[in-house]
């Protein structure tokens, strides 16, 4: 009984380290092919598929993450006299961890499996052996791209996350908790700086890189058949989100200890 | 010129592949055939380096491949083209820009050259007015046909045909044999064809060549091979033995 269980306990652990360990090898190649130029029709391409048509769910998403936020501390604000606080609240909590941990969140389900989807699709079809045999690197062709698209992207998408949140902060704000717009955007000069929303571009632009390399990654593994492209796709949003949350917790220890 | 020297290929404890040798002269078609599952398409992977073998050697116009990086592999595979068995085409693209994918991807060539290129190409393969198709679009027998001339595009000396033949009806099925046969005496490179339709071996090939289980059992002329005895080859051949 107790050797079954250290059994499983022991190949579920060997499969988590050897899965990290190919995601980081293959992280490691595509940085290396970052040697040679990228190819930018593919990057710009991947920039517009990826990226503006992901703005409508992540302006949708902050704005009521911003209004609900708001609506929940306004009153315990009011109540301690400190509404003078509230829109430098919202604006830290959605500039260092909200704004990009939600993009990368919303990046992961929309991008990150688009891009599992298609690459597992293309394995699947031969398409990828098809590159190799004409003498052109899958990893350079098909991940650098998509690696730099979504590094590029996620902070985008970010900066647009955390400016639609804060109006939504304002929205509720304003309109239903009875605070002035001078004390809402006066407390964000007050308290808020620059780096609480730089150290969350930084933090978009590193989800960014796992979103891309998990979605390949996956999609490179994918099992054979329809159902294998399901699976992958499946295993790379799960596999991105828990990144993101891990990833976030220590660059928010580095960013703002 | 292709030679293989006692290659094994084995994944796992699986053994796919026993000391296979054999050399395919310049300008030379030879046709592997085999049931499913007796290792052609593994074979065939080995030799143009989308796998390695376990052990043995495996040598490229001259070049010994199986030792070779992924970027010195590249520049042998300069030299190759592949017709894959579902034809492999990026769904993505237009035909034109699947047959210039080679082109744009590794010469210097303008805009100008490359569309005159894929236009010769698709006319070699009788497809002239496919060019702004997209894959989707086509039947199974013209995307064999695109595969061909995407093959063909970067000028190679060897080409290797992954069951060109299958999931095509009979017509097309000859047709696809008549484009093998003509490129081969037009270009005159070096072809091997897997294959497991016996007509379609005796049409293409000078040679032909039985892998089963893994091992080749027979290795002759196509006339030659159609009157062997041994009762794995008999079996195979069905109503193409000549008594």
């Amino acid at each position: 009984m107790l050797n079954l269980f250290f059994e499983r306990v022991g190949r579920f652990v060997i499969r988590w380290l050897q899965y990290i360990g190919e995601v980081m090898m293959l992280l490691g190649e595509t940085l290396r092919q970052l040697k040679k130029p990228p190819r930018m029709r593919h990057v710009f391409s991947q920039m517009a598929h990826l990226g503006a048509d992901s703005l409508p769910i992540v302006g949708l998403t902050l704005l009521f993450t911003g209004m609900v936020m708001t609506l929940q501390i306004a009153h315990e604000f009011i109540r301690f006299g400190a509404q003078s606080t509230i829109g430098g609240v919202i604006t830290i909590a959605i500039g260092r961890e909200l704004g990009p941990v939600l993009v990368g969140v919303v990046a992961a389900g929309r991008v990150g499996s688009a891009i599992t989807a298609e690459i597992s699709t293309m394995k699947v079809t031969e398409q990828i052996d098809a590159l190799r045999v004409m003498a052109t690197n899958p990893i350079g062709y098909l991940i650098v791209p998509r690696m730099i698209a979504c590094m590029a992207m996620v902070p985008v998408l970010t900066v647009f996350g955390d400016v639609i949140g804060i109006l939504g902060g304002w929205l509720i704000a304003t309109g239903w908790s009875g605070i002035s717009s001078y004390l809402y955007w006066n407390s964000i000069s007050t308290f808020a700086v620059a780096h609480d929303i730089t150290g969350g571009l930084v933090k978009a632009a590193v989800f960014g890189m796992f979103i891309a390399v998990l979605g390949c990654y996956c999609g490179l593994k994918a099992p054979a058949g329809a159902e294998g492209v399901g699976v992958a796709t499946t295993r790379s949003v799960v596999s991105a989100i828990i990144v993101i949350f891990i990833v976030n917790c220590f660059l928010s220890l580095i960013l703002y200890k | 010129m292709i030679e293989l020297k006692h290659v094994n290929k084995s994944f796992g404890n699986k053994s796919v592949l026993r000391d296979v040798g054999f050399r395919v002269e310049d300008g030379e078609t030879l046709a592997l055939i085999g049931g499913s599952g007796s290792g052609k398409s593994t074979l065939l992977r080995l030799m143009i380096g989308l796998d390695r073998p376990t052990s043995g050697e495996i040598w490229i116009n001259g070049q010994e491949i199986s030792g070779l990086d992924e970027e010195s592999l590249d520049e042998v595979r300069l030299s190759m083209g592949m017709v894959f068995q579902y034809s492999a085409l990026f769904d993505s693209m237009t035909v034109g820009d699947n047959v210039a994918f080679g082109l744009r991807e590794h010469t210097d060539y303008s805009e100008e050259e490359i569309r005159d290129l894929v236009r010769e190409k698709l006319s070699l393969v009788g497809l002239p007015d496919a060019e702004d198709m997209m894959p989707g679009e086509l039947s199974g027998g013209m995307k064999k046909r695109v595969s061909l001339a995407r093959a063909l595009a970067f000028g190679p000396s060897i080409i290797f045909y992954d069951e060109p033949d299958s999931g095509l009806d009979p017509v097309m099925t000859r047709k696809i044999d008549d484009l093998i046969v003509e490129t081969q005496k037009k270009l005159g490179v070096t072809s091997i064809v897997v294959t497991h339709d016996m007509e379609s071996a005796c049409l293409v090939a000078n040679r032909i060549a039985m892998l089963y289980e893994g091992e080749i059992v027979a290795m002759e002329k196509t006339e030659d091979f159609r009157r062997l005895k041994d009762p794995r080859v008999r079996e195979f051949l069905g109503s193409f033995a000549i008594e």
